[in-house]
């Protein structure tokens, strides 16, 4: 079977997918939230610009920003890490898919909410921020997290430029010792156990939010 | 009937046009409101009562016509109707309190953040216009803990501690039981006890007779028939006539 140096590659490589995932978790949350703000936007322009990036970024495979980021930037003469690559295509990967998920949060606050904050003379900022976006928040956290083991899983593309993380691990050391088959189990049960328990999270915070919603 | 000319009108609408889409709602609506009065907007659903109310504060866009009020031209692109909505309160149907806040920052919210009040001096306010309405003892509770009659009556709180000049109510109490409505509507004479200028639009035909000095009856997006209290005793159109006869 394997041994303790080869599990603690494979270990070392789950800590890099944990790192990406954060990255974007983080990057992809900052930006998401940017892209949902332009979506509900008074100005049509920006809207448009919101809907822009949506309709690129979805219509691209990751596996292939990750190419152009690392592959095309690299032709430029810049020569940048694969972690770098990787993590920026992720979060632009995840702001596209994160901002339409509080997009429609932020359109299911119901309209008389945003009547109340203008009729109350708030400004725009603090309609959103006292008033719209708490609201929000509390409908986006389940799809939120749901969405964060797809950004786990998503991760493993990282593979297509060679950065290290928990599926190439696994193919390094299946290189050496040729177990396909017990490697990529215990990979994929790695997998499983980082996303299991966001999933089921996702779930509980569902069902209590139904549950308060009755 | 002509509001006598030392009246100052504090709302004043001109030939006001309003459609959404290709429906017209308003067809050229001419009202005026002045200070100290009490309004009862009263007709069928559809006859464009509550449109009419919301254009007051501009929350209807109007597409011809002139509205004032309290001396903003509220049609006016520019008009910064942030401005207005500082001194003219709106009560809604459905209450639209702020789910997610207390009571209180329901209250004390638009004091900090737009007239950037201190915390205690808002709460201050929060708990004066709380005993006003009587609900001092919610003054911690969220609304979802509260029944329509006392969430309708922390929403009337809301918009009275911004100490507007005009106070607007869209159906108030529409959504309320019969018994919960004589609170609510208990707090509103108050208001008109205390000289507040209130416009109301309303289906509570004996409530309106009480408390309002005048009665604008508005029937397919035109002001029908207007008078004191006493046209919804002898309206003049058969219109009215027809509407109260079922109401009364």
């Amino acid at each position: 079977m394997l041994t303790t140096n080869q599990l603690l590659f494979l270990l070392q490589g789950t800590l890099w997918t944990v790192v990406l995932a954060l990255c974007g978790f983080i990057g992809g949350g900052i930006l998401g939230l940017i892209i949902a703000l332009l979506r509900v936007s008074k100005r049509r322009t920006l809207r448009w610009i919101g809907a822009g990036y949506v309709q690129c970024v979805q219509g691209v495979p990751l596996p292939v920003m990750m190419f152009i980021a690392y592959f095309g930037l690299a032709l430029t003469g810049r020569n940048i890490p694969a972690l770098v690559a990787a993590a920026a295509s992720i979060t632009i990967f995840a702001a596209a898919y994160l901002g339409e998920i509080w997009r429609g949060c932020i359109e299911a606050v119901p309209r008389t909410q945003w009547e109340a904050a203008d009729s109350l003379a708030l400004s725009s900022f603090h309609k959103h921020f006292d008033i719209i976006l708490p609201q929000a928040v509390r409908l986006a956290v389940p799809p939120t997290v749901g969405f964060m083991v797809q950004i786990i899983k998503n991760t493993s593309y990282a593979v297509v430029i060679g950065f290290v993380e928990l599926t190439q691990s696994g193919r390094i050391i299946n290189n050496s010792v040729f177990e396909p088959f017990v490697i990529f189990s215990i990979v994929g049960a790695i997998y499983f156990a980082l996303c299991f328990p966001l999933s089921r999270l996702s779930q509980t915070l569902e069902a209590r939010l139904r549950a308060r919603g009755a | 009937m002509s509001s006598p000319s030392s009246a100052i009108p504090i709302v004043e609408f001109r030939a006001v046009r309003k459609s959404f889409g290709a429906l017209e709602v308003l067809k050229g609506i001419d009202l005026e409101v002045s200070k100290g009065e009490v309004v009862c907007i009263i007709g069928r659903s559809g006859s464009g009562k509550s449109t009419a109310l919301r254009c007051i504060t501009g929350l209807e866009k109007i597409q011809a016509g002139t509205i004032t009020a309290c001396g903003h031209a509220i049609h006016a692109p520019k008009t910064d109707l942030r401005q207005v909505r500082q001194e003219v309160g709106i009560v809604f149907q459905s209450y639209n309190l702020f789910p997610h806040l207390t009571v209180e920052e329901n209250i004390t919210l638009a004091l900090r953040r737009v007239k950037k009040l201190a915390t205690n001096k808002a709460n201050a306010i929060a708990a004066r216009v709380l005993k006003q309405v009587g609900l001092s003892d919610k003054i911690n509770s969220y609304p979802e803990q509260l029944s329509g009659g006392q969430q309708q009556r922390v929403a009337i709180a809301r918009a009275l501690a911004m100490d507007p000049k005009l106070m607007l109510f869209d159906e108030v109490t529409s959504a309320l039981d019969p018994e919960l409505k004589g609170e609510v509507l208990k707090v509103i004479e108050e208001l008109a006890r205390g000289g507040m200028t209130m416009v109301l639009v309303t289906h509570e035909m004996y409530f309106a007779r009480q408390i309002a000095k005048k009665i604008i009856f508005m029937h397919q997006g035109r002001v029908h028939e207007t008078g004191g209290p006493d046209i919804l005793i002898s309206p003049r159109t058969p219109e009215l006539k027809q509407f109260v006869g079922t109401g009364l």
